[in-house]
């Protein structure tokens, strides 16, 4: 019986999660094109089914009979290998993220902000070597650009991650979002979440920061060489990354699960975390549609000079209130 | 099934290991190196110390490798330039510095097994975070605060080595003129 508590449990979980993340992205692109749509006085997608709902299926159905091209010049094994690493981050931070009462999506460890830190720093390395196996000057720039941004970009994440760690004095996310807070914890986390979500903009390269793919001076960045099956990883990676990180916002910053009745009923649980993360996932469009794109020195300095600063007084303030008033 | 576990992961990081050596393309080697550094990773955690794990895969994974594909990268790692290790006496001090890395750790190795094996569970149960970090501010608090000042030294070497003369203004050449 052991290894099927070992094994096989986590494996049906895991396999489940996949197809929700992966069913969660197919309509997340929809959401996102009609939002966009209504911000600039359009329809979007209306003519695959009702609404547009049937829009995802026709992609998916363009993208999988697309030719697969690989093109002489480049690194062929990393460059099959760069589109699966990129993806691969996006799905397995869901691990230890609490989805209804005392239930994390896969596992309950007690370094589930250590994982989140981990998986953060290998997202990277899809980006990287896409740009550089593709043996292309446009690609290699997109992929220096997005290294340095993420990894500028992990170094105030990481403070202000510290700091909820130090309020919440426990490693396990499970026990992070069971656990009570007071009324001035919420408000002192609540200032810090603005900054938070600009670093989860940078590290997820999404617009105003998606700078590794700017298409009007890097062609279309670090992916300029992938088509088909392979571009449309890339995609996923970033769709799924969204989703993932609004669930992480959602159980650092707003309780994730919790909600009226979630404690007595426990299958309401992951409907509360859904609707915060569609909430949280609107302001990732929202952004994208409001804000124009800064340039990359700009965005260089704004970490360096602003927000890894800000995130080391923000520490030193977490730990004192944490010292003096828990 | 522990002990299987054990084996194939060990094989997976040694192979991963073989090929750091034996690639001839810089970034395959950094791709091995990442490869060795997750499978050790993962061996930490069959051993419940799961603080180090996350650290060797935050660290290693996602600071230092990334920091070797950069400077490959910058440099451009397509050139295959092996003059190095043509030289006659790179072949006799890497004999010499493998003979004395393998007889320390054959010593280790060997003065431990003449004693009773240590459970690996009770001996890292400072692998949780809390139980390292007792042990850090407390008993080891003389070397952590001397590596962190050996870190700060190493930073402004750093700095002074890619600031540029006086003259010539600003370090990086920038376009904040166009502000």
């Amino acid at each position: 019986m052991d290894w099927l508590q070992v094994l096989v449990f986590p494996a049906i979980r895991a396999l489940i999660l996949i197809f929700v993340l992966l069913t969660g992205f197919a309509y997340l692109t929809w959401y996102e094109r009609k939002l966009l749509a209504r911000f600039q006085v359009r329809y979007g997608p209306n003519r695959a089914g009702k609404f547009g709902l049937l829009q995802p299926a026709a992609d998916a159905v363009k993208a999988f009979f697309k030719e697969e091209i690989i093109p002489n010049h480049v690194d062929k094994p990393v460059y099959l290998l760069a589109p699966a690493l990129a993806l691969v981050p996006a799905l397995i931070i869901w691990a230890v993220i609490p989805i209804a009462k005392g239930t994390p999506a896969i596992a309950d460890v007690n370094i589930g902000f250590l994982w989140i830190l981990a998986v953060a720093g290998i997202e990277s390395y899809g980006i990287i070597l896409a740009g550089w196996s593709s043996n292309n000057n446009y690609s290699l720039l997109g992929a220096l650009r997005s290294s340095a941004q993420m990894v500028s970009y992990e170094l105030p994440l990481g403070l202000f991650l510290v700091s909820i760690l130090i309020l919440a004095g426990s490693f396990s996310l499970v026990d992070l979002v069971e656990s009570s807070r007071q009324w001035w914890e919420w408000i002192w986390l609540w200032l810090a979440f603005p900054f938070f979500f600009i670093c989860i903009l940078a590290e997820t390269n999404r617009s105003p920061f998606d700078l590794p793919e700017t298409e009007n001076e890097l062609v279309a960045g670090f992916q300029t060489e992938y088509g088909g099956m392979k571009f449309a990883l890339f995609f996923i990676a970033e769709y799924v990354n969204m989703i993932s990180m609004s669930a992480i916002m959602a159980t650092l910053f707003f309780g994730g699960w919790r909600g009226p009745f979630a404690e007595q009923y426990i299958w309401l649980g992951p409907i509360y975390l859904f609707i915060k993360v569609v909430v949280l996932l609107f302001l990732f469009i929202w952004v994208r549609a409001s804000i124009g794109r800064p340039r990359y020195d700009q965005l260089m300095k704004f970490c360096w000079q602003f927000m890894l600063p800000l995130g080391l007084v923000y520490v030193s303030i977490s730990a004192v209130l944490a010292v003096f008033l828990k | 099934m522990a002990l299987l576990f054990f084996v194939l992961v060990g094989a997976v990081s040694l192979a991963a290991a073989l090929g750091v050596v034996m690639s001839r393309q810089p970034v395959h080697s950094a791709l091995f190196l990442l490869t060795n550094f997750a499978s050790l990773a993962v061996l930490y955690v069959t051993l419940d110390a799961q603080f180090l794990a996350a650290a060797q895969v935050i660290v290693y994974a996602g600071g230092i490798v990334i920091l070797i594909l950069f400077v490959i990268m910058l440099i451009g790692g397509e050139t295959n330039d092996f003059s190095a290790a043509q030289r006659a006496w790179s072949r006799v001090v890497g004999i010499g510095l493998g003979v004395i890395l393998l007889l320390t750790v054959s010593y280790s190795v060997l003065t431990r097994m003449l004693k009773a094996p240590d459970d690996a569970t009770s001996l890292l149960q400072g692998g949780t975070p809390a139980a390292v970090g007792n042990a850090l501010f407390t008993e080891y608090v003389l070397p952590f605060e001397l590596v962190a000042i050996l870190l700060l030294v190493a930073l402004i070497g750093a700095l002074v080595l890619g600031r540029q003369s006086e003259g010539t203004g600003e370090g990086v050449p920038s376009i904040e003129a166009s502000d």
